[in-house]
């Protein structure tokens, strides 16, 4: 009933091509970004902001880099936190080492480093496709990894690997506050969604969707195999290498090149595959299931505790936890095996008919 | 309206009285009881609260101050620490007033943060060894011994094995270590000692989590090294002992970190652990007075930890215990300068653990004389101790083979001003000064 196009009428090409033809969905969109820029920033605590929405939205970003390859242009990938390590490494270096350096300079440093690293092992993909392509990516996982453990000037010769987060500025203010770090990841993002969004509509993105579909078709239709296939890595490297620099920078502060394990790359893995392969919003969609669900988890098992009276003990509630999680993941997969955005999609579609199906 | 006024004031004093009442001091723990590691975070964790435990039952709190914990799961995973730390942080009624990350990974990741919100860090046994220096991490305490201390120690009991110091010349150490911040913290003093005394060092990296050694271990058999220092966590232990059997290089030729000698490190590996050395700050056992303690107030009202008795006593529940007489100590200090019976402040603990001085007579009553070294922290020193002592796995059980030794405290002591002063720089940070006497 609220949901309906009806007496919506295009007259012009722009207003046919826009994002959301639909008023409703511009009107949600611009309030969800109203929410998401001002009253967040207003009413949430620090615990919110910095340890759990700017976690989601900097894996989100992950996701949607890693979409744009394995989603759009169907080239699977198990690189992704290698990526992203390089993104924060050079991200760290490009400040360190670059006098005066901005830091969305260095964001844009580090995700340009990721871009060639990518398109290096983005090579193979020419000849190899599939799972076979996911093991030479995953090559790559374990090189950069390997690389940034045992190369010291990666880490400006810290004897434990580690690194530490410059302080950020820009135009003179200081983002030390977990609110201005929310609003600064928050604005990275957005803004980068919106570029995907738009990539993904042009002949770029056709192209990419046409590789993924039928390559041979796509050649002899005169899309370059090469060039495109390597665009798409280093598109998608260049997002995860600045999610990367972002989770270094405006999540952990101080970052071990532990933390963009193997584990880190299926993670974002499996949030595109809950969320929807090929989506933008099922990026997004994901990384919130996989972040937010293992602590609300947390908690729930927590209140279920004290409001049912009983005791259990922890080591059970914290296996039971992953049992739950694994659980769900099957039961999403074999429900919608399209993922969280196609279910969006599918209820957007019932309730434009709603209450009237027939 | 003047009686509703008055019935106001006095509700509202009766809801100040109810606050009052509830003296409470909250202390956030934040282990792991899944995952590879999580012997080691059951252990520890099991250990501090049955210690927390046990001072409520049997002192009714510190000074009547109750204390109070939530358990939160942080995997080992840097990112879920930084989640678990950011929900307790400001947990009623006091907030976070101390921090045990358990994790050198997860330490890293809090140092920043745990300073601005005025929160002391205590990384006992682990951690950025540079925090030592108090001047540079005013809210970070490496309590009891550091990891370059504790290398510096083994160079120094494998030498005293070999029959003396000058015995290290020409001779072969590998180190093998879990590749992670934590495993290469020895490495920068391992190196310096090596030119020290002459001996050739090679460092061989085990990825997370360390159930597959074959290839390491052959390269080891290649080496022939005389002496092996495992630096090993969780799953990793058991198996690389495992694969040393395999690969017939002898377990009394083997000296494992405090983060290798627990009971769960050695049991897995079965016969292959006999002879095993490892490093150790703290003593197993329940005949302390300590434990006895824990065991009449806590577990025989079955309020322990534990579901499996067997684990009572064991390295990493008296590890924990430690960690829990270090805490419970360092608030009964505050609470003596800032109001006795009073909850405390992050602050007010951080000036708590500074001054903390444990000596052999404070042992005695606390009734952990030999479970844990004497310790005296200070404004330049954060370690407040650096001694180690080592034990031997006889098949059975872990039998203590030395005294408390000392560590090469000027080599040590060196190498952190250095890299504090490095983080400092990097940080823009000015030391604090600590006056003449480093109080």
């Amino acid at each position: 009933m609220l949901y309906r196009e009806a007496g919506q009428f295009k007259s012009t090409y722009a207003a046919d091509q826009q994002i959301f033809p639909i008023l409703q969905d511009r009107v949600a969109i611009i309030a969800l970004l109203a929410v998401a820029f001002i009253v967040v920033p207003l009413i949430g605590d620090q615990y919110w902001l910095s340890a759990i929405l700017t976690p989601l939205l900097v894996l989100a970003l992950a996701a949607l880099g890693l979409n744009i390859l394995t989603g759009y242009a169907g080239q699977l990938s198990l690189g992704t936190a290698a990526f992203m390590a390089v993104g924060a490494f050079m991200a760290y270096n490009a400040m360190l080492r670059i006098p005066h350096m901005p830091i969305l300079g260095a964001f844009i440093i580090g995700g340009l480093c990721a871009a060639a690293v990518g398109v290096v092992f983005g090579l193979p993909s020419l000849r190899i496709k599939g799972l076979y392509l996911a093991v030479a990516t995953l090559a790559c996982q374990f090189f950069v990894l390997w690389a940034i453990n045992r190369v010291g000037w990666f880490s400006n010769y810290s004897s434990s690997g580690v690194i530490t987060a410059q302080r950020m500025e820009i135009f003179g203010y200081p983002i030390e506050h977990a609110r201005d770090k929310y609003l600064l990841t928050l604005l990275i993002v957005a803004l980068m969604a919106l570029a995907a969004k738009n990539l993904m509509r042009s002949e770029t993105g056709r192209a990419f969707m046409a590789i993924r579909d039928m390559d041979v078709a796509a050649s002899v239709i005169g899309i370059p195999m090469m060039k495109t296939k390597l665009l798409a890595f280093a598109i998608s490297s260049f997002y995860c290498g600045v999610a990367g620099a972002l989770y270094a920078y405006c999540y952990l502060g101080t970052v071990e090149p532990e933390a963009f394990t193997l584990d880190l790359s299926f993670r974002v893995l499996f949030m595109i595959i809950i969320g929807g392969v090929g989506s933008i919003l099922g990026s997004f969609l994901g990384a919130a299931f996989i972040t937010l669900f293992p602590i609300f988890l947390n908690l729930a098992s927590k209140w279920l505790e004290s409001a049912l009276g009983i005791e259990m003990s922890h080591a059970v509630v914290s296996n039971s936890e992953a049992i739950i999680f694994g659980s769900l993941i099957i039961f999403f997969l074999i429900v919608e095996p399209n993922g969280l955005a196609r279910l969006w999609q599918i209820a957007k579609e019932k309730l434009r008919l709603w209450p009237f199906p027939h | 309206m003047k009686r509703n006024l008055a019935a106001a004031a006095a509700a509202l004093s009766l809801f100040a009285g109810t606050v009052a009442a509830q003296n409470e001091q909250f202390i956030p723990a934040n282990f792991y009881w899944v995952g590879p590691y999580a012997p080691g975070g059951s252990g520890f964790g099991g250990g501090m609260i049955d210690y927390y435990q046990m001072i409520n039952e049997r002192d009714g709190g510190v000074n009547g101050v109750k204390l109070t914990w939530e358990k939160c799961e942080t995997e080992y995973n840097n990112a879920r620490g930084v989640e678990c730390y950011e929900r307790t942080k400001k947990h009623p009624p006091t907030g976070a007033t101390v921090i045990h990350p358990l994790s050198t990974g997860i330490t890293y990741s809090l140092i920043d943060k745990a300073t601005a919100d005025r929160i002391p860090i205590i990384s006992m046994g682990y951690g950025r060894t540079s925090a030592a220096d108090g001047r540079v991490f005013p809210y970070v305490f490496p309590l009891i011994t550091t990891y370059w201390s504790q290398a510096t120690v083994m160079v120094k009991f494998m030498g005293e094995k070999m029959g003396g110091m000058d015995k290290w010349k020409g001779k072969k150490l590998v180190l093998v270590y879990h590749d992670s911040a934590y495993g290469k913290e020895p490495i920068p003093v391992l190196t310096d000692m090596a030119k020290q005394y002459g001996y050739e060092l090679t460092t061989i990296a085990v990825p997370h989590p360390g159930n597959e050694q074959q290839a390491q271990w052959l390269q080891i058999r290649q080496i022939k090294p005389d002496w092996v220092i495992l630096w090993g966590w969780g799953v990793m232990n058991p198996t690389a002992l495992k694969a040393a059997a395999k690969v017939g290089y002898p377990r009394e030729k083997m000296v494992g970190v405090w983060w290798s000698g627990a009971e769960e490190d050695v049991l897995p590996a079965g016969s292959a652990a006999k002879g095993f050395f490892s490093a150790g700050f703290n003593a197993p056992g329940t005949e302390f007075p300590v434990m006895k303690d824990v065991l009449k107030y806590v577990y025989a009202k079955g309020k322990g930890e534990f579901e499996d008795k067997a684990r009572i006593g064991s390295i990493y529940h008296t590890r924990g215990v430690v960690a829990g007489i270090v805490t419970v100590e360092a608030i009964r200090l505050a609470q003596a300068k800032f109001g006795k019976g009073k909850p405390i402040t992050g602050e007010q603990m951080r000036w708590g653990i500074e001054n903390l001085n444990i000596d052999e007579k404070r042992l005695k009553e606390l009734g952990a004389t030999g479970l844990m070294p004497p310790l005296k922290v200070s404004c330049l020193d954060h370690e407040g101790s650096g001694l180690v002592k080592f034990q031997q796995w006889d098949g059975a059980k872990w039998k203590v083979v030395t005294d408390w030794m000392q560590p090469d405290r000027k080599l040590v002591r060196e190498k952190v001003e250095a890299d504090a002063a490095q983080y400092a720089k990097e940080k823009n940070i000015s030391p604090r000064d600590c006056g003449k006497d480093g109080m």
